[in-house]
Order: structure tokens, then sequence, then C-alpha cells
């Protein structure tokens, strides 16, 4: 039943599907190995996105016609739009759970529940603004240059239909994720940070600063999560913007880091398993609707799994960073 | 008179309403080793804390080589070459050993991990250490974790090293070894601190001793000038008898009996071999043994907490003459039976108290099933918590004080007074001084005995062996969960125990946890 034409389609959704994901899981694998679970990151994803949609709205309307459309601003005002969104964001739960010790869980769920409410009531917002008849708000003009593909892609046939008909954001994201896995491995402050993830005490008895590698981390971890949903609206949705269209991704990305077992290399094949996982209903005919949501569930199935495997395993490094989820006061007796 | 490496004027550190150092002086020259004594809560810990920038001073200066110094964090500390090995190891379990030692250490230089590996070899070539760089922390034997901390300081080029009791989890042998190593440091022209209780070591080791009572500085003498009862006075305030009293058993009765217990822990590690062993009514049965050598499980099969592959466990009823199995049976069950079973757990905030609730509700703990209404009857427990404060001088604002917040040895005291409170037949106490100053350890000594004449089978755990000898009538040794012999207490001596704790464990270096 699957053609070769129908396995290319099925792997390059896999992939589109996997990218919002790996974003998400690249930023919370990073703000977890400094010790913090960051369960905010849904709605950090929702804020980038709608961030950069309005930022791009607002653009695209300030422009006499369609064709005086900058190529370098329409991509650059979104991107650093949604960065200071989902920088904006990683700071309030930093300063909530870093410096002000808040429970963690707590603060991210409410993070969450803030993003995904923020994001509905702009994008409510400028659908208003835009008179459409439609819930939704397009921003075809902006996405075509966040999916803009190298030109010569099409005509290396499947090669080309699998590697490189993505947009610059798809690359982005796996180089991003590859630059985590190495800054952890590798270097110094990649040591360091883990460090201060498995015990902050002795990180700091060493000399680290822990609170400005929790900020760092956690920070930088939301602004790659928040790219995440900016990727959703301007490749992924076409720029289309609608109302909870995103859906569950960015519990996703928190299931996509158990999978990867903490390291971001990992996410890379695992975010394309998940994508895959999460579309395969499309691809078996005859499927009915109620079956198809039971399709859904496939990712977090397989966390679960990979969360027994890896409990019954106890291989000490595929734990999760041992303080994780606690807040750390230095003079505390 | 040279200059000294660091000197302290007038330190105080106050936490909340406790005084932890009030006023301290304190002088370290260059090239010497300098033991800091005091009894536990004397402030000897925060005091170094305070050098080491994990704490900030309140009031009062410190002075390195002779100029004013603020020491804000442990990288100020790093940067005047002080280093600090701290009580319980400030270590990364994932890492590997090299990992460890780079920690913080920001030289400019490119990160290289095998050029670091080097360099540890280097360090433990030449003060003599044994030590493989690449192996994970979660992998090595307490000595071995030491072993890391002392070369972490030294790769950082510390000239002035302090240990917070660092013989408190070795044995004998590695406790020599240890002193070789530091020696061999002083001759190297740096400065060490010792922080330590034990008298004989304090001998031992340094070249001078100053001591700390209750925060405040009292003095500091040459220890070639002093001796044990003389450096007791100075710490305690008083002079006490450092001989415990021991009764002769009075008509021993077989209380307890083990026989033939093996466990495996969850790895399926056997953990308890072939244990066999008598605990009578009247005496105490000490237990010695490198730390991990199977006391944990072996108490805990008798409280009914871990399970046995083998062997029964009899307890002979000194109420109605009959005799009952406990293998196998839950804590509940053997309460039930009758059993007057207490068990002073070696984790006293894990298994013992409950650290967020007060004194009150910790001792309703071991009596909650006695009561029928639905409301908590607060008196009597508030009646056996006053007591306990004040038979056994337990420090805390009041008897609603969390747990938590007082010091090692007053959660202690309240463990210790909450099961003996109970009059149990049989006292279980794993560890009862570990952290406690010489004071209160003579109080649970006197305790445990005043228990023993009362006609209980008292088993006690203990890791000093002078102590051991003193208090216990017979002492069993056990060695990676056998037991390698059962000696009398009147006429053991330390080499004899000290090689039955060791003898066979040679090649198989005893794995033991940090944790205490």
């Amino acid at each position: 039943m699957f053609t070769s034409a129908t396995v290319i389609t099925l792997i390059q959704r896999a992939i589109m599907q996997g990218i919002p994901i790996l974003y998400g899981s690249t930023g919370e694998i990073l703000t977890e190995k400094s010790g913090h679970l960051n369960l905010g990151i849904p709605g950090i994803m929702y804020v980038g996105g709608i961030s950069g949609v309005i930022g791009s709205f607002l653009y695209e309307n300030s422009l006499p016609s369609r064709d005086a459309i900058n190529p370098f601003l329409a991509v650059m005002i979104p991107l650093i739009c949604s960065i200071v969104g989902s920088l904006l964001m990683g700071l309030i739960y930093c300063f909530l759970t870093v410096t002000l010790r808040a429970n963690q869980n707590v603060t991210g769920l409410a993070l969450t529940t803030f993003g995904v409410g923020f994001g509905n009531f702009f994008g409510a917002s400028l659908v208003k603004l835009t008179n459409s008849e439609v819930p939704s708000v397009t921003l075809t003009n902006t996405s075509r240059f966040f999916r803009a593909s190298l030109p010569f892609a099409d005509k290396l046939g499947w090669f080309g239909q699998i590697f490189l008909s993505y947009g610059f954001m798809t690359y982005l994201a796996i180089a991003i994720a590859f630059i985590a896995a190495y800054f952890l491995k590798k270097t110094r402050r990649g040591l360091y940070l883990r460090s201060v993830g498995e015990n902050p005490a002795t990180a700091d008895a060493a000399g680290i600063n822990v609170n400005r590698y929790k900020y760092t981390a956690t920070c930088v971890g939301s602004v790659i999560a928040g790219l995440g949903g900016l990727f959703y609206v301007m490749d992924y949705a076409t720029g289309v913007w609608s109302n909870e269209g995103f859906g569950d991704r960015g519990w996703l990305a928190i299931a996509l880091v158990i999978f990867a077992i903490w390291k971001p290399n990992f996410a890379v094949p695992g975010s394309i398993v998940f994508g895959g996982l999460y579309i395969v209903y499309l691809f078996i005919n005859g499927l009915p609707m109620r079956t198809a949501e039971l399709f859904k569930m496939l990712p977090y199935v397989v966390t679960i799994i990979v969360l027994i495997f890896t409990s019954v395993r106890k291989k000490r490094e595929n734990l999760p960073p041992a303080s994780l989820g606690i807040s750390y006061f230095r003079e505390e007796r | 008179m040279a200059v000294p490496a660091i000197e302290l004027k007038g330190v105080t550190k106050r936490f909340g309403h406790v005084v932890a150092n009030k006023n301290v002086d304190l002088v370290v020259n260059r090239g010497e080793i300098l033991a800091i004594l005091g009894e536990n809560g004397s402030g000897k810990t925060t005091l170094m804390n305070m050098i080491s920038g994990i704490y900030y001073p309140d009031e009062g200066q410190i002075f390195i080589d002779g100029e004013e110094t603020q020491i804000r964090s442990p990288k100020d500390a790093f940067a005047h070459r002080i280093g600090m090995i701290h009580q319980h190891f400030k270590l990364i379990d994932l890492f590997s050993a090299t990992e460890n030692v780079i920690l913080g250490i920001n030289n400019g230089k490119k990160y290289n991990i095998k050029e670091a590996e080097k360099q540890v070899r280097e360090i433990t070539d030449r003060y003599g250490f044994i030590l493989d760089p690449q192996k994970k922390i979660y992998d090595m034997s307490v000595s071995e974790k030491q072993t890391v901390e002392i070369i972490k300081v030294l790769y950082r080029g510390a000239d002035i090293l302090i240990l917070d009791e660092p013989t408190a989890v070795l044995t004998p042998q590695e406790t020599e070894k240890l002193f070789a190593v530091l020696r061999r440091m002083r001759e190297d022209g740096k400065s060490i601190i010792i922080i330590t209780h034990k008298l004989h070591e304090v001998l031992a080791i340094s070249d001078r001793v100053s001591v700390l009572r209750k925060g405040e500085y009292i003095a500091t003498v040459n220890t070639a000038d002093t001796d044990e009862s003389q450096l007791t006075e100075m710490m305690v305030g008083k002079k006490i008898s450092l001989n415990i009293e021991r009764t002769d058993p009075k008509e021993p009765t077989d209380r307890l009996e083990v026989r033939g217990v093996s466990c495996e822990d969850s790895m399926g590690v056997r953990v308890l071999e072939d244990v066999t062993f008598t605990a009578r009514g009247g005496e105490i049965l000490g237990i010695a043994g490198i730390a991990g050598s199977g006391q944990r499980e072996l108490l805990e099969a008798i409280a009914g907490l871990q399970n046995t592959s083998t062997g029964d466990i009899l307890y002979h009823n000194p109420d109605d003459g009959q005799t009952v199995d406990l293998r196998h049976k839950t804590p509940t069950e053997i309460r039930e039976l009758g059993v007057r079973l207490s068990f002073v757990p070696e984790d006293r905030l894990g298994m013992g108290l409950v650290g967020n609730m007060d004194i009150i509700d910790n001792m309703m703990l071991r009596s909650y099933k006695k009561g029928r209404s639905v409301f908590l009857a607060r008196k009597e427990p508030r009646g056996l918590a006053e007591k306990v404060i004040n038979e056994l001088e337990v420090v805390t604002p009041g008897a609603t004080t969390p747990v938590r917040r007082l010091s090692g040895g007053n959660v202690q005291k309240v463990l210790v007074g909450r099961e003996i409170a109970s009059q149990p037949k049989v006292l279980m106490a794993a560890y009862p001084v570990r952290g406690l100053d010489i004071n209160s350890s003579y109080l649970i000594y006197n305790l445990l005995t005043k228990q023993k004449e009362n006609g209980t089978a008292v088993i006690f755990v203990g890791e000093d062996l002078d102590v051991l000898i003193e208090l216990c009538d017979r002492i069993l040794v056990l060695n990676s969960g056998r037991i390698t012999g059962i000696v009398d207490g009147r006429t053991a001596n330390k080499e004899e125990i000290g090689l039955l704790m060791t003898k066979t464990a040679h090649g198989t270096e005893a794995k033991t946890d940090a944790h205490s």
C-alpha cells in the first residue's frame, strides 16, 4: 500500500511535524540540564508564535503594496519579535523559580495557561482587525520567505525532496540541536551547566555561578522553544494563525525530552519519529475519525515505554538531571 | 615570627537566633597542621565555611598573609589558594574523577579533558594517592571519593587545605594512609586545617590544636604540650570521665536469635550471608564493620524492613516465655505479636523522624495507632517531648520547632529519646552518636547502658572502635555481609577488631555508601 511517493511524503510530513517539537525539546533539554523543569514550554512556544505573527502582521500592514515587501525585514521582524516574546516568558519563569524559588511545576503550568491565553487573545484581536470572514490571520506574503527552499531542490529527485525541500528554519532546528549536544558534551561551559543540574551545591562550592547558569540556560532554552512556535505558524501552517491551531505540540516537546533521554542529538531523529507517529493515521486508508485520535496517542505511548526501559535499566547516564525540579538556596541548613 | 597564612579576628556568624560562631580568633601558619577541636554544634564547620566562602561572616575580619581580605564566594577562596574538603562530599556522581576536579576552573586555557587527566595523574603520583582519573564517582568507595576531593583542591593550587572530619568514614588503615599524605603535604609547605572530634587523631597528626566551645574560641595549644584530658576539659568546659561505666550483665537471657540469615539487595548482590548470632537481654551487643558491610540490612531485617532469603529471626518473649519468628513480618505485625522492638536508624531524618514536623508530632509517630478519637491527643506526646528535651538536653527554641531546624546531634537526641520512651525489650541503634559531640555521645552511651541494666537486649552499631570496646559486652564483626568474629568487649583490642573488619576484603574493596 506504500508507494515510494507516499513514503517520501510521509517522511517530508514527519519532518515538518517534527521540527516544532524539536525546537521545543532542545530548549527544554537545555533548561532541564540546569535543574529546572519548565512545564511552561507549551505556553512559551505559543507566545513565540503569536509574537512573530504580531510583528509580521504590523509589518505587512504598513506596506504600501504586496510587492513592496523586503525579504530581509520580512524574516527578521517576526524572528526578533518571537525571540523577544519567548525571552520575556523565560525571564518570568526564571524570576519566579530561580530568584524567588517558587515551585517549578506550578509556575510552569501557570505560564502555559498564561501563554495560551495571551496567544488566543492577540490572535483574536488580529482577526478582528482584518475584518476577515474566517477566524484566522493570514500572512502568506511573509510565509513564502520562511518556506523558500533551495532553487535546485526539485531537480534532485527523491534526494532533493527528502533532504532539501524545506525552509531555512528546519535546518536551523537541526543545527541548534547538534550544537546544543556538542555544547553539553564537549565544552567547559556545558560541563558546568550539567553540574548545576546534577548538584547545584557542588557546582556552587566549585565557584560556578549557579543562578547565572540557571537563568542563561532557561532563557536560551525558552528562546529556542519559542522559535518552534514561529516555525509552526510561518512554515508549517504557511503563515496562517488560528487560535488553538498549535495543539498539543508543546507537550509532545516535553515528552520528546524523555524519549531522547536528555540528549539533543537524540532529539533530532526522535522528533522525526514523533512527527511520523503523529500523522501516520493520515496514511492509513479508511481510518475512522475516532481511531485516528487513538493513533495520535502513539508518541506518548512510545515515551512511556522509553521511560519504563530507562527506569528498569537504571543506567545513571540516562536518568534525568539529579536535582531536576529542586530549588537551590545556598545558606539552607 | 612569620606572617600567618590565615588570621581570623572577632568573627561572628548567626543563623536566625542561633549564634553559630561568636567572636572567634584563629591563626594558621604555613607548613603546619592545625586541628580544630570542638563538640558538635560548636561551630567548627561554620567557621571553616566562612574561610572557604560558603558563608559570609556577620562581623569580624579575615587576614590572609597579613592583609585584610573579604571572602565572598568559593571563587574568592580559590583565588586566595584556600581549598576545603567537606564532610559531605561535594562531588557530582555522574561525572568522572577528572571532570569533578576541573569543575569551576576557568584558567583561560582550552577545554581539554585528556590534558586534565594527565595533570590529575601527576598529582596522584606526587603525593601517593591511588586513583583512576576516568572512574565515575558513583563507582567509587568513600575513600576514593575523598581522594578526589583532596585532588580537587590540590589541582587548584591550594596552599591552605581545610578537611572537615576527614576520618569519619574511613577505616583505621585508610586513616593512616590519609595521615601519611597529609604529612607529605605539610613537608611541601602547605597549611592544613583538620576538623575532628577524635582526640587520638588530634594528638597523632596535628602540630597545634585550637578549641571551640559552643561557637566561642577557647584557646590554642601546642599538641606536644597537651594530652587527652586537658583537651577534653577545654572542649566541654568541665572534666568528664572518659571511661564509660560498663556494668556486668545481670543474668543474661537469650532474647533475639538470628540463625543463618542471608539477603540480597535490589540489584541481586548478596549483602548478608549466613549471619548467626544471639542477642541477650541485659547486655550490649556491638556490631563493628566498615560502613556498608551489611549492618543496615541486618538491623532492617530484624525490624521487618528488609526481605531475607533464608534463615530465622527468633524472638523469645520475656513476658510470656513464648518464641516467635519475626521473619517476613512487617513492623506492624511484629508489634502486634507483642514484640517490643525499637530501632534507631542511621538515616535520622529519612527513616527516623519527619523533618518538617515538630518534636511533639514526631513523638506521636510512634504511638498514633493508640488513639481512638478522630482528633489528635497532643497532651501526652507533649509531655513526652518536654521530658526528652529536658532529660537529653536538646537545644531547641521549643517543643513546636520543626525537627529539621535542629542540629544533627539534637535531632538524634529526639529520636533516641522517643525510642527509649517506649520501653523496648530489644533496642537497636545504628550509629546513634554519629555527628554528636562528646557530651551528648556519653549521654547516649549512658542511656544504652541504663537500658541494658533494665534487661533490654541492646544492639549497637558503631564506628568508633574505642567506644565499641568500652561500651559493649560482646562485639560482632561484620565483613562484607559475613560475621568474621564475635569478641568479648572486655578483652578485645582495636587491632584485633580492625583486622577482622578488613582481612578478607583485600582485592575486592568493599563498596560503601557515603550517606549518613
